[in-house]
């Protein structure tokens, strides 16, 4: 019987469970090939323009970023993002598709109140997390370092 | 006339003319692409925006009830549309450029058959004698104001819907027509406590049931007097819910029901659980249902549009879903 007090719990079955095994090979597998194209293009920055492998990171990420961002307007990326998953959203191309497409979607209210003001809308919290870890995990180094 | 606790009768005689329905591409592809009087190829109708987009698919509709009944803006004594968009912009902008009165009206995608039974109600008590309801809603301009940018890459749940784009218009008058309005019953806002905004199939279930539970007792009748009881958006997710809720209280409709979000796309078409929007219980009702109505396939129909009522600040402060259903009762007029 389906009651209110007991509904979550009742329409359990109804639901279907979220495909958590299938979803979980296809972005480690996906993900992985992105990664996979990120070290082959810092290859090609450390073989053709002979940057050192440290160098070769900064062009690596801003190629990805490039990419990503050209297929977020091409509408490419959001179809590949789901079936991808975790896997397209994870490395830098879908942080930089999270930019691009609020940039795209706040275009029409304008650069100042559309775009600049929202490109950061989704972003934002993985820039405020980011740093506040860094933060936190910075002082814990120190203060460890302080003690040894 | 008032009937059982939450329903109205219109005995006077109202009656339902020049429906009309206009899609996207998307629902073009789908099972029911012949039935719609236009579909635009493109998911921004020729205009710069989404909103815009909306607004043209509303325009449209209105525009072919009116070709369709051959009466002139003026005629209209009202015009009752509504829409998903923040403060109904999609249906006050069309009637900006409209020669009638207008009544906004916000019911989530419960808006279809909110219109139908005002401007019924209207029409039976001597307020109006022409009236039009409408409504839209369109994927890309609901999916940017309730989830994420429209080219933000996300893996859905299978139980989130598709938003139908897509708008329909009908226009209701006292002149007999093939299709009469018989009566409505009003929802009442029910929450079950459910949270997540992207399984609103679940959320909305128990609106539909206890609506179609309350028509059955306000009009005496049973499941099997009608040949369809159609339900706007619960989608494969929803509609068992539905039918075992109702079954619970004693009306087994398993036989009858149908659900237009599960009706509008191909199960191929990789729309989660189904469609949803204000347009999906109005394209698939002014479109098919109507039409087999007029072709005497069908007599009598129970439309039950179902609305979730949240909006995204709601849904983030863990606020759960308030939903609605309302019900419309349209029948073929035998002695026309």
């Amino acid at each position: 019987m389906i009651t209110k007090d007991n509904y979550k719990n009742s329409v359990k079955t109804y639901q279907g469970k979220p495909t958590l095994l299938k979803n979980c090979t296809k972005a480690f597998v996906i993900g992985g090939l992105i990664c996979v194209l990120g070290q082959g293009l810092t290859y090609f920055y450390m073989y053709v323009f002979d940057f050192t492998e440290k160098q070769a990171g900064n062009p690596t990420v801003t190629t990805l970023i490039l990419l990503s961002a050209l297929l977020t307007g091409f509408g490419v990326y959001d179809k590949f993002a789901a079936f991808a998953g975790a896997g397209a959203s994870v490395p830098v191309t879908g942080f930089a598709n999270s930019i691009t497409s609020a940039a795209l979607e706040h275009k029409s209210e304008g650069i100042v109140l559309g775009i600049s003001t929202n490109m950061f809308k989704l972003a934002g919290a993985v820039i405020v997390f980011g740093t506040v870890s860094a933060y936190v995990v910075g002082m814990i180094r120190f203060t460890i370092q302080q003690l040894l | 006339m008032k009937l059982g606790k939450n329903s109205w009768r219109f005995d006077n005689g109202v009656y339902l003319d020049g429906n009309a329905t206009v899609t996207g591409p998307r629902e073009a592809k789908g099972p029911l692409s012949k039935t719609f009087d236009y579909s635009f190829d493109d998911l921004y109708c020729n205009e710069k925006t989404w909103e815009k987009a909306e607004q043209a698919l509303l325009k449209k509709s209105i525009e072919i009830t009116l070709s369709k009944t051959n009466i002139r803006q003026d005629a209209v004594d009202l015009l009752i549309s509504g829409d998903l968009m923040n403060q109904t912009i999609s249906s006050n902008y069309v009637a900006r450029e409209l020669d009638a009165p207008f009544i906004g009206i916000f019911g989530a995608c419960s808006t279809s058959m909110e219109g139908v039974a005002l401007g019924s109600a209207l029409i039976d008590g001597g307020q109006c004698t022409k009236v039009i309801a409408s409504t839209s809603s369109h994927q890309s301009s609901a999916e940017r104001q309730f989830r994420y940018p429209t080219e933000y890459g996300i893996q859905k749940p299978n139980t989130a819907h598709t938003t139908v784009t897509g708008a329909g218009s009908v226009l209701l008058k006292n002149e007999k027509t093939a299709i009469q309005v018989e009566g409505a019953t009003i929802g009442k806002v029910i929450d079950y406590g459910m949270t997540d905004p992207l399984d609103m199939g679940s959320a909305m279930a128990p609106a539909a049931a206890n609506t179609i539970v309350q028509h059955f007792k306000d009009f005496g009748r049973q499941p099997e007097d009608y040949d369809y009881i159609l339900t706007g958006d619960l989608a494969s997710i929803g509609t068992p819910i539905l039918k075992k809720m109702t079954e619970q209280s004693g009306y087994d409709i398993e036989d009858v029901h149908q659900d237009c979000g599960l009706m509008i796309y191909h199960a191929s078409q990789k729309v989660n659980s189904g469609g949803s929007g204000c347009a999906s219980s109005a394209v698939v009702t002014y479109g098919y249902i109507l039409q087999q109505m007029i072709e005497e396939k069908i007599d009598q129909v129970l439309v039950v549009a179902t609305g979730a009522l949240f909006s995204p600040t709601s849904v983030q402060q863990k606020e759960s879903i308030p939903c609605i259903a309302h019900g419309v009762v349209m029948k073929r007029v035998k002695d026309i």
